[in-house]
């Protein structure tokens, strides 16, 4: 309540004290605040605003169910606007001024690690859902996404067995996630016994349209007698046109099969897949999922939205296992306070929606089963093959610098980059 | 000589600005460090690194007003200097990281490790030395808008084409910084920063000593485009916005004039970056966005263009609507702004200075009326 | 493969057994138990199922295997029975098989959809050439012989010879006596076999046949010898086609520019407005588009292929209604304030970009290609997608045309006149705020043109317009302000320089480069390539 006092301090806040005073007498008391930290606005709108949605899908639901320790959910909705430094202003204003127990948020990297500062001034809860390069473990954040290891070695490992490839095109979007997941992969490809020669890496910018060169590169490599597949980290807007440059060029996936990993049902639905069939996504879920809780969920969520073609996404799982385990971790703890809540959440283990279970992970990671699926022509995925849950790999062992890291909040540890050779917490510790 | 020059621009609204300047740096800082937590007259670090975030920008709003409004330069790319400004700032800040980086490498910072790069790259050196760092905040934008404004001015580059290539500069590198070969931490930027001059970044001393230093150098730079423009330079520059040809004619060399305010506009830019970046804790190429020259464009119209006072008030006046809205009516927030872009250009030529201009005559009918017309027709 | 391979030598010794002449077929119980079998296991145990449905040599086959790869084969759960299934509403209606008997139709929940993955779908693939080699239909030979011919499989050697022996028709001749060389290539077959192979297929000059060829070049002797040969003769071919190739990207990306830039070079070109809101007039006309599509869809499926001509006029009257109206409300208090222009429009941008995203939803909206413009043919080794020939045919119209308006026509007349000298035309008569309006109004039309174009090949997204907007103004600059032809060449100019880059300079840094030569141009011709003379200029 400080804004309405420094109005009586110095008038240049004047105006902002009486804005955020009278949006405060709104709150009532006795509720619990659920930070949403999510783009609805700008060019990251396109895949966030879903997992604000699903947020308040959740909160919803939680609260018909009671709420938490008999308190109503109330959530508190802010747009960062795409825009990096606002996702740590909003942060700020969401943890110091609108006092939320915990954020659900982010979706690039970059909106993570500019946050990320912000969580560890002011001791709170970030549930981060996507899928990212890993080589992070923070005590305040919970990745509820796919590292690495649960999505991209999977993927590459049943291109090699089903599909009998030798020859690699790691094709990208050239920021951190691309970077690093084809560093792994290289590695990892390398370690298989892949020659050099048989991988190209190759990176593009964000929004690329114009995929004439590319994609008959990919092609000519393909055609020099050896199984060819592509490995694509393309992000975002860049896939219609890519995706679409492939069909028309005529690469089918019987001939070049291309394995993405950020593309899901969100990114199917711009797109006529017919000419797709038969490429590949890696996910750790799939709307197409024969589960009968996953058949639930969807029921909810489209009765909810008010509107039954509204697709389910990987993330949007990820963000319902963050959600529910915190509500477990809550109870378990008897408290919304931060510190009890983080020591409460390793070792929550709440049900996933493809009929397992997720586990949070002393790295703050958590279990995830690995799916591969293939592109049918009504926009969803064919599940070709399911792994058992594999645990969140944070520090991936192909890399030179973090091979040797290894992290574990729980006492007596509670170091997110121990070295194993040094035998000590790295970095601030 | 010099004092002469800045006691003539030292009037009386620079004196209020800078009374008001002085007053903040003095009072936000004590303010949010000596009354307690629940104290009525606290002040939140939220509210600190907000407000210190609001003054670079009415900073960059300035660097901005001074080559538009004055020059009759619209610049596009003026975000392109205060993002280098913000680089430069940034490699200080990461190294002073030192072995506290996730992978605790004494040199290298983590981005760099998690490529497996080995060595630091020759323009990072240096980078660890506070002075340097601040040299290459004020030559880097510096030179770079020397280079481009020497080409520009002197092939006679003039009005809208003059405004394309700005945006092209910042477009090229916008698309330059993406690339994680840069060296520049791509798409992620420089973030996770601990210590400036051996203070903590997250300490509330140094939060409120980097907004008293924002003010001051708003304050310091505001003086001094006051003290520009009254001089007979700066009746020599609205020469130049109001009929270039004919300014030439009388025997003037344009193109130094230009050159010489666009530069200095440009180092401001870059110290508005270089302030910016500790207190909100990342820079990232989206700095350069041709969309973010283009939103500071509008703060100095918004406020009131060829005014001083009118940048200031513009750039806090939008930012302050874009925080409220994007928290309170995030779906209308792009409404609200474009409508403002819409509403300003047709009705509030001269801004809300302007508005208030207006206002004040109004009041005093026997005063002739205040030219609101068609001053703003600058290069065109 | 090697399983495959097994198997596929298994159906060809069964194969020789039967008769090959005469179309075989079996007893519809022994079919029906091989077609169940397609159900009955994993991945693996599917693809058995297929070469022994294959070996069977049945004439019903080729059409199930057919099917199956459609994903049109479903598994009833209580009894693993194999059935044709269609959609009806919730339910699947069973079709069985082998007899093409109903079988009545049954809930969604008591099927399983038959999944076929990517090796299933090659397993099919050669299954079924194989099996139409001798087809009535010269084009189902055709495609038999590519299939097989992809396959490379050694095993279907004996099947080819006897086609090729049959085959009347040249050009599936031809493609027969590659496949078997492709074959060849894969057996065990003694080298002089191999190396006519290789010249066979070196023949044939392509990348595909010096993919083929290639893993052999480290052998010694004559097969080494002719494959090196006949990878250099290829590699010399393949070059030039390579550098026509990048000529056409160019030019097709060139044209895209075009397209996203002829407007501009009305609005900003002809009026000397700085229009930022022109890339939300090419969204405007993709979501027309997709608004054309989405009726079509639902009312009148048949209609599908003309999508796209009728969301012409519809983008184009959207779009340019929208720019009227932007004009009457907005630009027109702003003429001979350019600068403001730029605020104001780029005010107007934000606001249809939001408004776009409010009703439509931020996500991606699927326009789809009509089959005209999808796929590909090749000339020589360049390969010309339909869609890239289109939009360079389409840009060429639209670019003609709006000459011809703006030349041949008294609005073109009055148009010109208007924007040379305002206060003269006005003395003569001439309606100036109404051509004003139209021509902003023509101007932002020609965007939703594009718009229609661009939903082919980009995403139909609310920040569809921002990737072209700093692009289309690069290019009526480098052009010069105010002329059309300028465009045109600007925009050709630098696609193909950026397809010619990008192989090289790889492309972030080919754009870089682009756009540093268009500052330094900028320096050197400050009214960019073509730039207009006189008074009117300083205007």
């Amino acid at each position: 309540m400080s804004m309405t006092f420094t109005r009586r301090t110095f008038g240049l806040l004047a105006f902002a004290g009486a804005l955020s005073a009278s949006t405060m007498l709104a709150h009532a008391e006795d509720t619990i605040k659920v930070g949403v930290l999510h783009s609805l606005s700008g060019t990251m709108a396109i895949s966030e605003t879903t997992l604000k949605d699903t947020v308040l899908f959740l909160i919803d639901e939680q609260n018909k169910k009671g709420g938490v320790l008999g308190k109503k959910l109330e959530a508190v909705v802010v747009d960062p606007a795409s825009n990096w430094p606002l996702f740590a202003e909003k942060a700020r204003e969401l943890i110091s001024k609108d006092k939320v127990s915990v954020v659900f948020g982010c979706w690039t990297s970059v909106s993570r690690k500019s946050v990320l500062p912000v969580f560890k001034e002011l001791n709170s809860i970030l549930f981060y859902p996507v899928q990212y390069e890993g080589e992070e473990s923070e005590r305040n954040v919970f990745y509820t996404g796919a590292a690495p290891n649960q999505q991209a070695i999977p993927a590459v490992d049943y291109l090699m067995k089903e599909e009998g490839v030798k020859r690699w095109v790691l094709e990208g979007t050239d920021y951190v996630y691309p970077r690093t997941t084809n560093k792994i992969l290289e590695a990892y490809l390398k370690a298989k016994g892949v020659p050099a020669e048989d991988i190209i890496v190759n990176y593009t910018p964000f929004g690329f349209a114009d995929w004439q060169t590319e994609v008959s590169k990919i092609k000519a490599f393909g055609a020099e007698g050896k199984k060819t597949a592509v490995v694509s980290t393309i992000n975002g807007d860049a896939n219609v046109p890519f995706y679409k440059e492939l069909g028309n060029q005529g690469i089918k996936a019987e001939d070049i099969p291309v394995v993405a990993f950020s593309v899901g049902e969100e990114e199917l639905a711009g797109m006529d897949t017919k000419p797709l069939v038969g490429h590949l996504a890696a996910w750790n879920y799939f709307e197409s999922v024969d589960t009968p809780e996953n058949a639930e969920f969807i029921d909810a969520w489209h009765k909810y939205i008010g509107n039954d073609k509204r697709t389910t996404n990987d993330p949007m799982e990820a963000t319902y296992i963050g959600f529910n385990a915190w509500v477990k971790a809550v109870e378990a703890a008897g408290t919304t306070d931060t510190d009890p809540v983080i020591d409460a959440l390793p070792g929550t283990t709440v049900p996933n929606l493809s009929g397992g279970y997720a586990t949070i992970m002393p790295n703050h990671h958590i279990t995830k089963p690995v799916l591969i699926g293939e592109i049918q022509d009504d926009g969803q995925f064919d599940i070709v093959s399911q792994t058992a849950p594999v645990v969140g790999d944070e520090w991936s062992d192909y890399l030179e610098g973090s091979k040797d890291l290894i992290s574990d909040w729980r006492k007596p540890m509670n170091c997110g980059n121990f070295n194993v050779v040094t035998g000590k917490c790295g970095g601030a510790g | 000589m010099l004092t002469y020059w800045l006691t003539n621009g030292f009037d009386r609204k620079a004196q209020i600005v800078t009374a008001v300047l002085v007053a903040l740096a003095i009072v936000v800082p004590l303010g949010s460090l000596l009354p307690p937590d629940d104290s009525v007259l606290h002040i939140s670090t939220y509210q600190v690194t907000l407000f210190g975030k609001y003054l670079t920008y009415a900073l960059l709003a300035l660097a901005v007003d001074l080559v538009w409004g004055y020059c009759g330069i619209l610049s596009l790319g003026h975000g392109a200097f205060f993002a280098l400004g913000g680089y430069a700032c940034g490699m200080y800040l990461m190294r002073q990281i030192g072995t506290r980086g996730v992978y605790a490498d004494p040199v290298l910072p983590d981005f760099m490790v998690f490529l497996n790069w080995k060595d630091l790259p020759w323009f990072w050196y240096g980078f660890d030395m506070a002075w340097f760092a601040f040299l290459m905040v004020i030559l880097v934008p510096g030179l770079l808008a020397f280079v481009f404004g020497w080409f520009a001015f002197r092939s006679r580059v003039t009005g809208v084409y003059l405004s394309i290539i700005t945006q092209a500069m910042t477009y090229a590198l916008l698309l330059a910084f993406f690339r994680n070969d840069m060296g520049f931490g791509g798409n992620n930027g420089l973030t996770d920063f601990k210590d400036i001059l051996g203070y903590s970044i997250q300490s509330p001393g140094t939060r409120a000593g980097l907004f008293a230093a924002s003010a001051l150098f708003l304050a310091f730079f505001f003086v001094v485009a006051s003290a520009l423009t009254r001089s007979k330079l700066g009746k020599v520059l609205v020469a130049v916005r109001d009929a270039e040809s004919r300014t030439r004619f009388i025997g003037y060399r344009v193109e130094h004039y230009k050159l010489f305010v666009w530069t200095l506009s440009a180092v401001m830019a870059g110290v508005a970056g270089a302030l910016y970046v500790p207190q909100v804790g990342i820079i990232n190429p989206s700095e350069f966005d041709p969309a973010a020259s283009i939103e500071a464009v509008i703060w100095v119209a918004v406020g009131g263009r060829g005014t001083l006072v009118g940048a200031l008030i513009g750039a806090v006046v939008v930012n302050f609507g874009k925080t409220w809205f994007t928290g309170m009516l995030p779906e209308l927030w792009l409404f609200a702004l474009g409508g403002l872009f819409v509403i300003v250009t047709l009705f509030l030529p001269t801004g809300i200075v302007g508005l208030f201009a207006r206002l004040k005559s109004l009041r005093k009918p026997p005063v002739a009326p205040v030219a609101v017309a068609n001053q703003s027709g600058g290069a065109s | 493969m090697r399983m495959l391979r097994c198997l596929a030598t298994l159906f060809l010794l069964m194969m020789t057994v039967l008769p090959l002449k005469a179309a075989t077929a079996i007893a519809d119980a022994d079919l029906t138990a091989l077609v169940n079998a397609l159900g009955a296991g994993d991945f693996d145990a599917t693809e058995q199922a297929i070469a022994a449905l294959a070996a069977s040599g049945d004439d019903r086959v080729a059409g199930i295997l057919d099917k199956l790869g459609n994903g049109e084969l479903v598994t009833r759960k209580a009894d693993k029975a194999v059935f044709i299934g269609e959609k009806a509403d919730k339910d699947f209606k069973l079709t069985d098989p082998v007899t093409g008997a109903d079988a009545g139709i049954v809930p969604k929940a008591t099927v399983d959809k038959l999944k076929v993955n990517n090796k299933l779908r090659r397993a099919i693939a050669t299954a079924v050439g194989t099996l139409t080699l001798r087809n009535a239909d010269p084009k189902v030979r055709l495609a038999a012989a590519e299939a097989v011919m992809k396959s490379q499989d050694a095993a279907a050697i004996p099947a080819l010879d006897a086609a090729i022996g049959a085959e009347t028709d040249a050009a599936v001749k031809t493609a027969m006596i590659s496949a078997r060389a492709a074959a060849v290539l894969a057996s065990d077959l003694p080298d002089s076999e191999k190396a006519k192979a290789v010249d066979t297929i070196a023949d044939l000059g392509t990348r595909d046949a010096l993919g083929m060829i290639a893993p052999y070049a480290g052998q010694a002797g004559p097969i080494g010898d002719a494959v090196k040969a006949a990878t250099t003769a290829i590699n010399a071919k393949l070059a030039l086609w390579d550098a026509g190739q990048n000529i056409w990207y160019g030019l097709s990306l060139g044209s895209v520019l075009l397209l996203a830039a002829i407007g501009l070079a009305i609005t900003f070109g002809v009026m000397g407005i700085i229009n930022m809101a022109h890339g939300e007039m090419v969204m405007l006309g993709a979501y027309a588009t997709f608004g054309v599509q989405e009726l079509i869809r639902n009312n009148a499926p048949e209609l599908f292929d003309y999508s796209l001509l009728i969301a012409l006029p519809v983008a184009f009257v959207t779009a340019g209604g929208v720019g009227i109206l932007i004009e009457r409300s907005i630009i027109r208090w702003l003429y001979g304030r350019p600068l403001e222009t730029l605020l104001a429009t780029w005010g107007v941008s934000l606001i249809l970009q939001q408004a776009v995203r409010t009703i439509f939803g931020a996500n991606n909206r699927e326009v789809g290609n009509p089959s005209w413009m999808s796929g590909a043919f090749t000339i020589g080794e360049m390969q010309v997608t339909w869609s890239r020939l289109w939009i360079i045919a389409f840009a060429a119209v639209v670019f003609l045309s709006l000459i011809g308006v703006l030349k041949k026509t008294a609005l073109g007349l009055q148009m010109r006149a208007v924007t040379a000298n305002r206060p003269m035309a006005s003395a003569m008569g001439i309606r100036t705020p109404f051509i004003d309006a139209l021509t902003f109004g023509l101007g932002s039309g020609i965007a939703g043109l594009a718009g229609v174009a661009l939903s082919q090949i980009d995403n139909v997204s609310p920040n569809l317009g921002r990737g072209y907007i700093i692009d289309s103004f690069m290019v009526v600059v480098f052009g010069g302000v105010g002329n059309l032809w300028g465009t045109l060449v600007g925009a050709m100019t630098l696609g193909v320089a950026n397809k010619f880059l990008e192989p090289y300079a790889g492309a972030v840094l080919g754009k870089i480069l682009l756009l540093v030569f268009i500052i330094l141009f900028i320096q050197k011709r400050p009214r960019g390539l073509f730039a207009l003379k006189g008074r009117a200029v300083e205007a």
